[in-house]
């Protein structure tokens, strides 16, 4: 009898998982890996950071604590703390209660949420990404069946900077209604942001063609140490009175990468509007995921509601942010410009790991390899042609 | 920099500033309706608004212990020690989760001994909590499996419909209750069952269904069975009280391992909410038992594609105590115990129900009670019984009937008896 299941084919595998598995089976002692998203120290280990060593020890010794089911918006102490992170405590959109939150599964939990919410509930069909961006920028939208899936121009590859005559104009022609995928900082994979004064004229645009904002905000704080700096995006959209989603990752800034603590914020034009939205979204949890888990939750709201806590998380922050060396760019990652054949000729001559798009991960250098690494991008851009 | 561009920007600018806000947002949220309210939170907001000292919650989804308390498994507590002080770090777990996890569990559903596990031929992915397992279920076979229709037994837990329904399957029912035994349907169920167009994937609850209680015997399952492998349906297994149902793991798990012995393919999700009491931490898994090791390959790597766009990749707090509990030995007699205890309770809490309505005088036959499993029972009340239990003894349940015997205790089973016969007599 034939499977049900022999017509399945065997899936491509996810580059950036796929290369991390490579490069755990490479024997070369001076592997180097620049794939993988996550911070990692001088001597390139994993960081758990020292506040949420502190508190998950405090919560272990809570005899009081249960594990019960959390709400299925999740923890309200957790949101109301994110969506402060994100806006600033105080901000008028909060206070006025045009914000809220809704926890996720990680910053692509939210994406995810929100994503669904525009397509089942609101009826959108058409999204833009940013050309280039992160691979699940679009999976997403494929997945929630966005009939159109289009890219921004972004990245302009001569100049190494932000292509924002061609960014303009693909916003300026997009259907109105259409989903906008911003990064919020620390663009992924270029690490390109625009400048205030280009983020304003984004801005112009999506309010004169009626596009819908879904800001992508995986790296506040951790771009450049400053939670405000990094926040200037959400902050912006909001002062303008704009209705958008932040779709809001802790798993950098608090390193909490596989406990998946994320945040949709939700901001209208009224408390009572955000209500029925958050209600709508209640409802795509229940189909999705029942409701959120706990744990990573409840590090991040005992951090932020304790001032000596998160006063200690912002410095955890900087000594990352500080870490990772940068000229233009900013964040974890850098578009180094190289092409799949160059990177494919470090991996195989040095051992040396970097995303077939050039993307290599900042944090993933230490001065004992950044000098071998740069003189092997030389070589390779020098010997491999594009 | 072209600066008409930038002209133009600044004058919509402008010109944005000037419109008035509400005339151009009006229309995203027009068509925003509230969502539905849930009918078991309506419960739960009604108990506690209400002042009764006597009240009960029979609604409440989550074992209580006999201080009506929520309870932490001591066997879980003790494994979270443990891994607190082995200072683990914080990266990604794949994005099929932790592999001593989903191993474990699925060692647990099938014995360690099924060959099933040493052949690899299971695609299993961690999952959040049994939801997630549905819903990655869900979206699997309604991207590649042949036939789009699912067949729930009626009734079933209310939220299969919604997880299926988003995920793209159409939704059928079977027979399974009769309300005039508060049992099995065995020939209603059979009958239409064997009316199911061949192919067609068909749920199963493996044990303590929700939400009646009722369970097929297992000369019964034997039958079922039978008439599956004859359509040549698809059982998917939801088995989310392994261990909590009878007290044993692998009493609990005898249908699932039955149909695999038979030759069938099945789906299988696992939750550890409740037989680990991880509710919040959400631990759970998806399995598809492959025919062979390839097979299992590409439908492992087909998986992944439907996960990452969903969270990427699972929380791994929970499935780290669970792949603990499950793996250390001591801890896992420990847990057995534990799981024992809670099953226990819950018996215990039946038989003490039903001998108490006898005492009160109640001349129904409420066998039902002892005979069902799990942590619901299906009283058999009707609608406005169940009202006069909310308004005249605050004794809070669903109009179904339904109870949660993890909301008794010994404290107030008397009351609950002196109350049902009240309102049956």
């Amino acid at each position: 009898m034939t499977s049900v299941f022999s017509n399945v084919q065997t899936a491509p595998s996810i580059e950036v998982f796929a290369l991390t598995e490579q490069f755990k089976k490479d024997s070369n002692p001076n592997k180097v890996n620049l794939t993988v998203g996550a911070y990692r120290t001088e001597e390139c280990k994993p960081w758990v950071l020292p506040v949420v060593k502190t508190v998950e020890a405090q919560l272990a010794a809570d005899d009081t604590l249960d594990k019960e089911y959390l709400p299925v918006t999740g923890l309200p102490d957790f949101c109301a703390s994110a969506v402060a992170v994100c806006f600033g405590e105080g901000h008028p959109v909060l206070l006025s209660q045009r914000a809220d939150g809704i926890q996720a599964l990680g910053g692509t939990g939210a994406l995810r949420l929100g994503y669904d919410f525009l397509r089942c509930i609101l009826g959108r069909d058409t999204i833009y990404v940013s050309k280039p961006t992160w691979g699940n920028h679009k999976g997403i939208a494929q997945q929630c069946g966005y009939p159109n899936v289009r890219e921004y121009r972004y990245w302009l590859a001569s100049g190494r900077c932000l292509d924002e005559q061609g960014m303009l104009e693909d916003l300026t022609a997009a259907p109105e209604g259409s989903v906008i995928v911003l990064h919020g900082v620390a663009h992924n994979p270029t690490g390109c942001d625009p400048t205030p004064e280009q983020w304003e004229k984004i801005l112009a645009v999506i309010k004169q063609r009626n596009l819908f904002p879904l800001i992508d905000l995986a790296y506040q704080g951790f771009a450049s140490g400053d939670l405000d700096r990094d926040g200037r995006v959400p902050r912006l959209f909001a002062d303008h009175n704009m209705e958008f989603f932040v779709a809001q990752s802790f798993s950098k800034n608090f390193g909490l990468y596989n406990e998946r603590v994320g945040n949709l914020a939700i901001v209208t034009q009224s408390a009572e509007i955000t209500g029925r939205v958050k209600s709508q979204v209640r409802n795509i949890i229940r189909k999705t995921w029942s409701n959120p888990p706990s744990h990573g939750a409840r590090v991040v709201a005992t951090v932020l509601r304790n001032p000596a806590l998160a006063a200690e998380w912002r410095e955890n922050i900087k000594r990352m942010a500080e870490r990772i060396h940068i000229t233009d760019q900013i964040g974890m990652f850098s578009y180094t410009g190289l092409s799949a054949a160059q990177a494919e000729y470090l991996r195989t001559n040095y051992a040396i790991y970097i995303m077939s798009d050039g993307r290599i991960n900042m944090s993933g250098l230490t001065s004992k390899t950044v000098d071998r690494v740069a003189q092997a991008m030389h070589e390779a851009v020098t010997k491999c042609s594009a | 920099m072209n600066s008409l561009v930038q002209t133009n920007a600044y004058s919509l600018l402008k010109a944005c500033r000037i419109m008035p806000l509400a005339s151009r947002t009006k229309a995203h949220w027009a068509s925003v309706e509230m969502g539905p309210p849930d009918p078991i939170l309506g419960v739960t907001e009604a108990f506690k608004r209400d002042k009764n000292p006597k009240k009960m919650n029979l609604g409440v989804g989550a074992y209580r212990d006999d201080t009506g308390k929520p309870f932490v498994l001591p066997s879980v507590r003790k494994a979270e020690e443990q891994l607190m002080a082995q200072k683990l770090d914080k990266e990604y777990a794949g994005i099929v989760g932790l592999s001593e996890f989903t191993k474990a569990a699925v060692e647990l559903a099938l014995g360690s001994a099924n060959p099933i596990l040493s052949e690899g031929r299971n695609a299993s992915a961690q999952s959040i909590s049994g939801t997630g397992a549905l819903r990655i279920g869900a979206a699997f076979f309604a991207k590649f499996y042949p036939s789009k229709t699912v067949w729930f037994p009626k009734p079933t837990w209310g939220n299969h419909n919604p997880v299926f329904g988003h995920a793209g399957m159409s939704v059928k029912q079977y027979r399974y209750y009769d309300p005039a035994t508060c049992g099995f349907d065995a020939a209603g169920c059979l009958d239409d069952v064997s009316k199911i167009p061949e192919g067609d994937v068909i749920l199963l609850h493996a044990c303590a269904h929700n939400p009646t209680g009722v369970d097929p015997r297992q000369e019964q399952w034997r039958e079922l069975c039978d008439v599956i492998k004859r359509r040549k349906l698809y059982p998917f297994f939801d088995m989310a009280y392994q261990g909590f149902a009878s007290g044993c793991v692998d009493t609990d798990a005898w249908a699932v391992r039955h149909f695999l012995s038979e030759g069938l393919p099945a789906a299988l999700c696992q939750s550890f909410a409740k037989n680990m009491g991880l509710y919040g931490e959400r631990v759970g898994a998806f399995s598809i038992f492959c025919d062979s090791q390839e097979e299992r390959d590409r439908v492992l790597s087909q998986m992944k594609i439907l996960i990452r766009p969903m969270y990427s990749n699972p929380p791994v707090h929970g499935a780290r105590i669970a792949a603990a509990v499950l793996t250390q030995p001591e801890l896992r007699q420990a847990w057995l115990s534990d799981v024992k205890g809670m099953a226990d309770r819950i018996i215990g809490m039946r038989t003490q129900l039903t001998e108490l309505l006898a005492k009160e005088g109640s001349k129904k036959n409420w066998q039902h009670i002892i005979d069902q499993i799990g942590m619901f029972c299906f009283t058999g009340l009707k609608p406005e019984q169940v009202e006069r239990l909310i308004k005249e003894f605050s004794i809070y349940l669903t109009k179904d009937g339904r109870i949660s015997v993890a909301g008794i205790s010994s404290n107030n089973v008397a009351y609950l008896a002196h109350a049902i016969h009240q309102v049956t007599k």
